[in-house]
């Protein structure tokens, strides 16, 4: 009798402390969340989405060139990198199991690891120091560096929850262990592996500090691979360090947008996976 | 009682099964005379140190259903799936001896493994469609294989079906996720997807263990209706399955063959004191 009560008021002590927890964790998100949206909503405007910057002194303007310029390094980072790192993950899951496997699997989380601007450095001395020129193609390269681990290593974990039978269905077909792990293996854990690219994606549309020293920024609208091109990250950056109160606004504004992109790319990272889910069950 | 034995049997896993003579004793003589599809000669087989399966000797005719007895543990789908060499898959394995298919050692140097898993077909003890459509199920097997070009697909596809008895469960749905289909059905459409690419063996490793009896009816009926065109092995551990489906039996213990023979003289006259004793539940 006592004893129920003991441990009645014990579990509600621990669902106190688990809400609790739970509390503390979201207050920073939401403060985040609430102050970027209170400073940044009132700068935004039609002109903020569709205008170039304007020059130093002059009001108005706006970061269409480096909204466009994220989306772009995005794109480059992501063509190479989900390829690279969804074939790295089939090739842990499917001849990974010895000794260069772990070193591969220890070197992605070495790797993710690594401090952003490290990779940046990387990226510099890879694709600018030779051509002495800042370009898009070299801040794509530092963005597809970061998301490569990640996209490798979620790979492969989800390749490993997928029923091993599967795997022998296909090879007891007459299938190679590559064509059975490409065209029975990756179609059966797609909506993992999707859910591991946005959260990839995620994670380097914000990233500046691979950026300053790789695709620099520019003033202008560009798309070309070989010229410096700008991003919501930099852009913010450079805005918020500078002593004019419009430009402050503006970078508030852009924070605000980048946020908006990770939260869709999040969003989108739901609903594909629930999609895909569901066309698997039934 | 009969559990202690077991268990006894078990632990002592590697020595030769007591009362077995040695497996040369369990050739059949109601095979002179049959086309012999396949055939194990003095197979050996280890998972690293441990060995699985000593010395067997097995025939296989062809056009007919074989089955494969024996308690658990006793080696039946490892010596299963050395037929396909499925257990290639499996690192630090080993086998010793040779598998001949139509007279080939497919474990010989020239054998294309890709080849002879198209030859010899299997069916898996838990279902295992792929999470595509029905369709692109019964069409992979074909489409890797170049067997069928496009416009030929759907042609193949609805005589795979129909072999498997699944087709007029499933014309109307082709296109839906294989998932979606009930246990039974599942496993016949694995069948099928076997059978789409004209295996000349198709290997059955306790296809109904997962199934209720509606369903294990309709596979067995299955079996019997497939023996004509292919032959089959099939692994059970229901001894009424094997005597209803199979025309020959090997038993197994303890990774030895103990007896082949007719399933009608095993199961009513078995030559083995350690055969009657599995067969009529005094173990196992
Ligand atoms: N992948 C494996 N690695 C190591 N030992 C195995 C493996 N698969 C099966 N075995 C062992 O080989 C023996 C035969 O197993 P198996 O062929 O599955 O028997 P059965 O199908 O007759 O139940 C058992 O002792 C089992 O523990
Ligand atoms: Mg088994």
């Amino acid at each position: 009798m006592n004893r129920t009560r003991r441990r009645k008021a014990f579990s509600g002590i621990v669902v106190f402390l688990c809400g609790a927890a739970v509390f503390l964790a979201l207050i920073p998100l939401f403060f985040v969340f609430g102050y970027v949206i209170e400073k940044g909503f009132s700068s935004l405007s039609w002109d903020f989405f569709t205008r170039m910057p304007k020059p130093v002194g002059e009001p108005g303007g706006g970061m269409a060139n480096a909204m466009v310029g994220t989306v772009y390094l995005i794109v480059i980072a992501g063509a190479f990198a989900v390829p690279v790192g969804v074939i790295a993950g089939v090739y842990l899951t499917e001849y990974g199991k010895k000794t260069f496997g772990s070193l591969v699997r220890f070197t992605a989380d070495v790797l993710n690891g690594v401090p952003s601007i490290v990779i940046g450095i990387f990226a510099y001395g890879l694709a600018v120091l030779p051509v002495k020129h800042f370009s898009a193609l070299a801040g794509g390269l530092a963005l597809g560096f970061m998301m490569i681990p990640i996209i490798t290593r979620t790979t492969e974990e989800l390749l490993n929850l997928v029923p091993g039978t599967l795997r022998e269905g296909a090879l007891a077909l007459g299938a190679t262990r590559a064509r059975a792990a490409f065209s029975v293996m990756v179609p059966a854990a797609l909506p993992g592996i999707m859910t591991g690219v946005l959260v990839a994606l995620a994670r380097i549309a914000g990233e500046t500090a691979p950026l300053l020293f790789t695709a620099f920024n520019n003033r202008y609208f560009s798309t070309s691979l070989v010229q410096p091109i700008s991003s919501l990250p930099v852009q913010i950056y450079t805005y918020a360090v500078s002593p004019y109160e419009d430009w402050h606004r503006q970078a508030w504004a852009g924070a605000l947008v980048l946020v908006g992109f990770v939260f869709v790319f999040s969003v989108l990272a739901r609903v594909v996976t629930r999609r895909l889910e569901r066309m698997h069950r039934a | 009682m009969s559990e202690t034995v077991v268990s006894e049997m078990e632990t002592s896993a590697g020595g030769p099964a007591p009362g077995a003579e040695p497996t040369s004793a369990a050739a059949v003589s109601s095979l002179a005379g049959r086309k012999i599809r396949m055939e194990s000669k003095r197979l050996n087989f280890h998972y690293g140190p441990k060995q699985a399966l000593w010395d067997i000797s097995l025939q296989i005719p062809e056009k007919t259903v074989t089955a494969f007895i024996g308690p658990s543990g006793c080696g039946k789908s490892t010596f299963l799936r050395c037929l396909n060499r499925m257990n290639d898959i499996i690192p630090d394995t080993r086998v010793e001896g040779d598998v001949l298919l139509d007279g080939n050692d497919i474990y010989g140097p020239g054998t294309d493994i890709v080849d002879l898993r198209r030859r010899v077909g299997m069916v898996f003890q838990k279902s295992n469609p792929f999470p595509k459509s029905i369709f692109e199920n019964v069409a992979y097997g074909l489409k890797i294989n170049g067997l069928a070009s496009r416009g030929e697909m759907p042609e193949r596809v609805e005589k795979a079906l129909r072999r498997a008895a699944l087709w007029d469960e499933v014309k109307d749905r082709l296109d839906a996720s294989a998932m979606g289909l009930s246990g039974g059905q599942q496993q016949r459409l694995c069948i099928a997807r076997a059978v789409a690419v004209e295996p000349e063996v198709l290997l059955m490793d306790e296809p109904c263990s997962a199934l209720d009896p509606i369903a294990t009816g309709k596979v067995e009926e299955l079996i019997h209706e497939l023996q004509r065109e292919f032959t089959i092995v099939i692994v059970t551990h229901n001894m009424q399955q094997a005597a209803r489906v199979s025309e020959f039996t090997a038993f197994f213990m303890l990774g030895r063959l103990v007896e082949h023979d007719r399933t009608e003289k095993l199961f009513t006259n078995p030559g083995q004191k350690i055969t009657e004793d599995y067969i009529t539940g005094r173990f196992g």
